[in-house]
């Protein structure tokens, strides 16, 4: 499995979360994994409607102690 | 096709530049093609060096002073780094403050008309703030 990416964006607000997530995949390579950490509730809205309409993959997302992990792999 | 959505700012107060800058940044970088008409009292922010904040009109405003929210010119500029979005000044406003595009920060793209603006927008939607 290739290495995962923590992009850490906790304590900024919409759209800072999924910005910096977009910003960090753009100069990645396909197959790429990134974790993004957001306490910014509507990342987990959010993050997956982009990921879905940007044709990327969802891996996980779950809140742990007041903190979204949301795993994402660039698919194109 | 991609979707086109067509932005005009007018207003030169936080809240509707910052509403304005998040549509812009989110649908350019989601892949729509993005253009922003920055004309009247919004396109003096955009001159070099001009680092003056845009006043709040009420309180979310105020709010959006709070840490770790992006900046509009930020999200601005990650729309057209990120998502090729166009920000384009009014020819019209230039003229009145007697400056060209080479006054203004550099990810701004040529003096529009809105006569180009407008033909460009036909058959997309035209959001103004």
């Amino acid at each position: 499995m290739s290495e995962c990416k923590v992009v850490d964006a906790r304590n900024t607000f919409c759209p800072g979360p999924l910005m910096e997530l977009i910003r960090h995949m753009k100069k990645a390579s396909v197959g790429d994994m990134f974790e993004l950490l957001s306490t910014d509730d509507g990342s987990s809205n959010d993050v997956p409607e982009w990921v879905h309409k940007a044709k990327h993959e969802m891996v996980s997302s779950e809140k742990v102690a007041g903190v979204w992990h949301i795993r994402v792999r660039k698919a194109r | 096709m991609a979707n086109k959505i067509h932005i005009v700012c007018v207003s030169g107060t936080r809240e509707k530049l910052q509403m304005a800058a998040m549509i812009a940044s989110v649908a350019a970088a989601t892949g729509d093609q993005v253009s922003v008409f920055l004309s009247m009292n919004a396109l003096p922010y955009f001159v070099k060096g001009n680092g003056a904040k845009a006043p709040a009109e009420g309180e979310l405003g105020a709010l959006l002073e709070q840490k770790g929210v992006p900046p509009f010119k930020h999200l601005f500029q990650q729309a057209a780094e990120l998502g090729d979005a166009k920000l384009l000044p009014c020819s019209m406003a230039l003229d009145l403050m007697k400056i060209t595009k080479d006054d203004l920060d550099p990810e701004l793209g040529p003096a529009t008309g809105l006569t180009r603006f407008l033909s460009d927008a036909e058959g997309g939607q035209i959001l103004t703030f």
